[in-house]
């Protein structure tokens, strides 16, 4: 982003202040347009009226992001990659989450190719209310024949709707694979200094992304990429090689670190996003599997952190995929604010007036916690979420978001009353809150029981406290 | 041709802690280790960084409940300080050594400060690396505990664990610097916190800069480590750019991924995840990617207790550095 006060978008605006934007005036809307959770398409008038249409095309080109924002794939499950302003996640926050691609190759088996495309597509990991999941596949021309490699990727689109990437050096094989998959927006893997003006005519003939790939060579690299941009191509990821050990792995990082810190600081022929590929790790000579995989996760984890944009790889172990999308998860949220549930009563099941009623807070993921542990254990009953301001149990009850008052006025919100809607007057709460017992048993006038410290532990609890005497 | 730049504003290094005496620094310690010192974020290219990262491997002064995964290491030994600590030095390549002195909390064995400072003694004589001295987290009795213990190790420059805000921790500073130790600064996961007790322990309680190590509290993957990784980075990079309250070597808890469920439990409480595996594999690499990223971040010192997780730890730490 080339301007950073609310005051210079301001003067891109139309300053009306009519409102449709959702925003009470022209100013609190160029406030969001700065801190990026508003769009320029928010503004109707400004998209609308021709007179603006300067202004509009000017401003959007001062709010584009620093790092190039490049798509991969189509439909539901575009991979969005770049689009970063900053170094630090603090300092704004990291948008386009690093997109992690599962690698099959051209020579495998029909069944086992189909049976991994498969797998890649099915992972998920619930997460504070919703699926952390894996987001393409690579596929590998192994063969190096033209013909072999076509019909893999016809097998891996007719099996997924997740983004490929089609990975070779030889042109005439990425053509072929191209022409089965010209539809699907995949990306290009790779043009290098032998290849670029074939592999750059591709990109432009079909209109695809395109990797461009030079290891451990800076200068090759930008210099690639600045070629590529002054053809028309503009749509590029950087591939700056990744070795998997040793001083080569040492150089990758500093590699990482010199192309990202040159792109936000405006040298914008370098400005793209970058591709890492932990699945070198399987080359780096570590024989047994286990350990492989983890060296993976490992590069994985450091290129996640760094500013991999997109990584390869390849172990598909439980003990690899989570950690891993956890990660990415963990680096890419918004640190400006917690992830909060709307504070209101829940039903958890089918509950009825005998069911117990418990509270918890609006952290998310405190909340979702709670919620799944007593769903999949198939106890129905109430579940309040109480509006901590985004804060889990202990640390709440630590800074004074969670009283007796914030409950009382919980349940008043949720139009709840326990001496209507349940037979049993009884509050369950948290082990962690158990310091608040009295204070709610006053302000509620309702029985309280305190539960276990960790809602894993409820199903034994119910089972001895439940009904209560 | 690419171009590339050092950051200019980081002018301030970080402050250089050793722990340990040698004989010629009137202790008995085999080696010293030393932490901090850098003058740019780790393994940045703007410039060199004076010291890698040191592991210190666990030891409680009791039998606790840990992870299966964990507990197959230690089984034999748990009963046993010193024999627990000379494995972690000889089996598992240890830095150091934190003996945590979590029987003396009233509600686990109430143990007095006399009888714990004993192990202290013997887990001095069963290994010659650099420790760490842990209280049980209790803030009445820390302060008595981590003095006792302070002064049995006299001239060894342990760490002492920890100084907070919420106990007496002028008492503690006092002792570390009465018999010649470090101290640990704690505080959960709040930068202003930790300006405040790290000025406390400066101005107040006259700790001179070169025996303060902080621990801004680490959360694990999934459980808060974006909060714990950012709170970390922004406080090195304060400290790079000036902040003198925040230019100390850091220290990750990074045992506590093994709270994690993703660590422990079987397999998901949910039927809807994907298989999550056998845990024995889950568990190690929870606790790796958890002190990774922290390291990433600009710690230094990590207390650990899975040996996959150390060793795997410290190649990529020692391959970056
Ligand atoms: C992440 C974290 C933070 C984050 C909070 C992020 C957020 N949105 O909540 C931040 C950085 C903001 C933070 C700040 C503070 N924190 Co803090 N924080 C943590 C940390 C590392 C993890 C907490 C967490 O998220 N746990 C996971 C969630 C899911 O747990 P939970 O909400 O408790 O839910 C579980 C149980 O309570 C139970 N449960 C929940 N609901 C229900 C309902 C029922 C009916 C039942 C039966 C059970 C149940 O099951 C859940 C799953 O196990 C802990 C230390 C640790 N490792 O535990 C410290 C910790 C909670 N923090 C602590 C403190 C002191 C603070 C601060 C006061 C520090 C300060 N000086 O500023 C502030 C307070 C901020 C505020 N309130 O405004 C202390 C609390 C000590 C105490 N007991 O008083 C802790 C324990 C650290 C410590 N060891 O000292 N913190
Ligand atoms: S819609 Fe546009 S013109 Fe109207 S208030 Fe919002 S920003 Fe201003």
């Amino acid at each position: 982003m080339k301007i950073n006060s609310p005051l210079e978008a301001y003067k891109y605006l139309p300053q009306t202040n009519c409102g449709e934007c959702g925003e009470p005036t022209c100013m609190a809307f160029a406030s969001k347009l700065i801190d990026r959770s508003g769009k320029t398409t928010d503004c109707p008038p400004l998209v609308k009226e021709k007179k603006f249409a300067k202004k509009l095309a000017e401003l959007d080109k001062l709010l584009a992001p620093e790092i190039r924002e490049v798509a991969i794939g189509v439909g539901d499950r575009v991979a969005k990659i770049g689009g970063d302003d900053v170094l630090y996640r603090h300092k704004l926050t990291f948008f386009n989450k690093t997109k992690m691609f599962f690698d099959v190759t051209d020579t495998m088996e029909e069944a086992a190719l189909v049976e991994r495309v498969k797998k890649i597509t099915d992972y998920k990991k619930f997460y504070v209310g919703r699926n952390l999941l894996l987001d393409g596949v690579a596929i590998r021309a192994a063969s190096n024949d033209p013909a072999k490699f076509a019909a893999a990727v016809k097998k891996v689109i007719e099996n997924t709707e997740l983004p490929v990437i089609l990975c070779s050096f030889n042109p005439a094989v990425l053509k072929a694979g191209l022409e089965v998959a010209k539809d699907k927006n995949p990306l290009l893997y790779a043009a290098n200094k032998d290849n670029w003006k074939e592999v750059g005519e591709l990109a432009l003939e079909y209109k695809v992304p395109v990797v461009v790939s030079a290891f451990n060579d800076l200068d090759t690299l930008k210099s690639l990429a600045k070629t590529f941009a002054e053809a028309g191509i503009k749509d590029i990821v950087l591939d700056p090689g990744t070795y998997p050990s040793g001083k080569g792995l040492k150089d990758t990082f500093t590699n990482f670190l010199k192309i990202r810190r040159a792109g936000i600081m405006g040298d914008t022929e370098i400005a793209y996003p970058i591709m890492a590929m932990p699945l070198t790790a399987w080359m780096s000579g570590i024989s047994d599997p286990v350990s492989a995989s983890y060296w993976e996760t490992v590069l994985s984890s450091v290129f996640t952190i760094r500013y991999g944009d997109i990584m390869l790889l390849h172990s598909m172990e439980p003990y690899a995929t989570m950690p891993e999308v956890h990660l990415a998860e963990t680096i890419y949220t918004d640190p400006r604010s917690p992830v909060a549930v709307d504070s209101k009563m829940y039903k958890v099941g089918t509950p009825d007036e005998n069911s117990p009623v418990l509270f918890t807070t609006n952290f998310a993921l405190t909340y979702y916690t709670v919620e799944s542990d007593l769903a999949s254990n198939g106890i129905n009953c109430w579940l309040l979420a109480v509006n901590t301001d985004g804060i889990g149990v202990e640390a709440s009850v630590a800074g004074g978001q969670l009283t007796a008052d914030k409950v009382k006025e919980a349940f008043e919100k949720s139009g709840f009353d326990l001496k209507k809607d349940v037979t049993h007057n009884t509050v369950i709460t948290p082990g962690l809150a158990a310091r608040l017992q009295g204070d709610i048993e006053d302000k509620l006038g309702a029985k309280v029981l305190v539960g276990p410290m960790d809602s894993g532990r409820l199903p034994g609890f119910m089972e001895k406290n439940w009904p209560p005497k | 041709k690419f171009s590339f730049e050092n950051f200019a504003e980081w002018a301030t290094p970080i402050q250089e802690v050793p722990i340990g005496n040698t004989s010629a620094d009137g202790g008995s310690r085999g080696k010293r280790v030393l932490v901090g010192g850098e003058k740019a974020l780790p393994f940045f290219p703007d410039a060199v960084m004076p010291n890698r990262n040191q592991v210190t491997i666990d030891v409680f002064d009791m039998r606790i409940g840990l992870a299966k995964a964990v507990k197959e290491n230690y089984d034999e030994v748990m009963d046993s300080p010193g024999e627990w600590a000379k494995k972690n030095v000889e089996k598992f390549n240890a830095d150091m050594i934190t003996i945590h002195l979590i029987s003396t909390d009233p509600l686990v064995k109430d143990t007095p400060a006399k009888e714990a400072a004993k192990t202290v003694e013997e887990v001095l004589q069963a290994v010659d690396v650099p420790i760490a001295i842990g209280g049980s987290g209790n803030p009445q009795k820390d302060p008595e505990v981590l003095a006792r213990a302070a002064e049995v190790a006299e001239g060894e420059r342990c760490l002492i664990a920890s100084a907070s805000l919420n106990l007496d921790y002028a008492k503690i500073a006092e002792a570390a610097l009465k018999y010649d130790h470090d101290v640990l600064s704690w505080t959960q996961l709040d930068m202003n916190s930790q300006k405040e007790l790290n000025r406390k322990l400066m101005k107040q309680c006259n700790v001179p800069r070169d025996r303060i190590i902080m621990d801004p509290t680490t959360a694990a993957l999934g459980y808060g480590l974006d909060y714990a990784y950012t709170n970390m980075e922004r406080i090195r990079l304060a400290a790079l750019m000036g902040d003198e309250e925040l230019t100390f070597p850091m220290s990750s808890g990074t045992t506590n991924a093994w709270g994690a469920r993703e660590s422990w439990m079987v397999s998901s409480p949910l039927k809807e995840d994907s298989d999550w595996g056998p845990r024995e594999y889950r568990g190690p690499i929870w606790e790796i990617v958890t002190g990774l990223s922290l390291a990433i971040a600009g710690n230094d010192l990590f207390m650990m207790m899975h040996p996959t997780s150390v060793a795997v730890l410290k190649h990529i730490t020692q391959t970056l550095f």
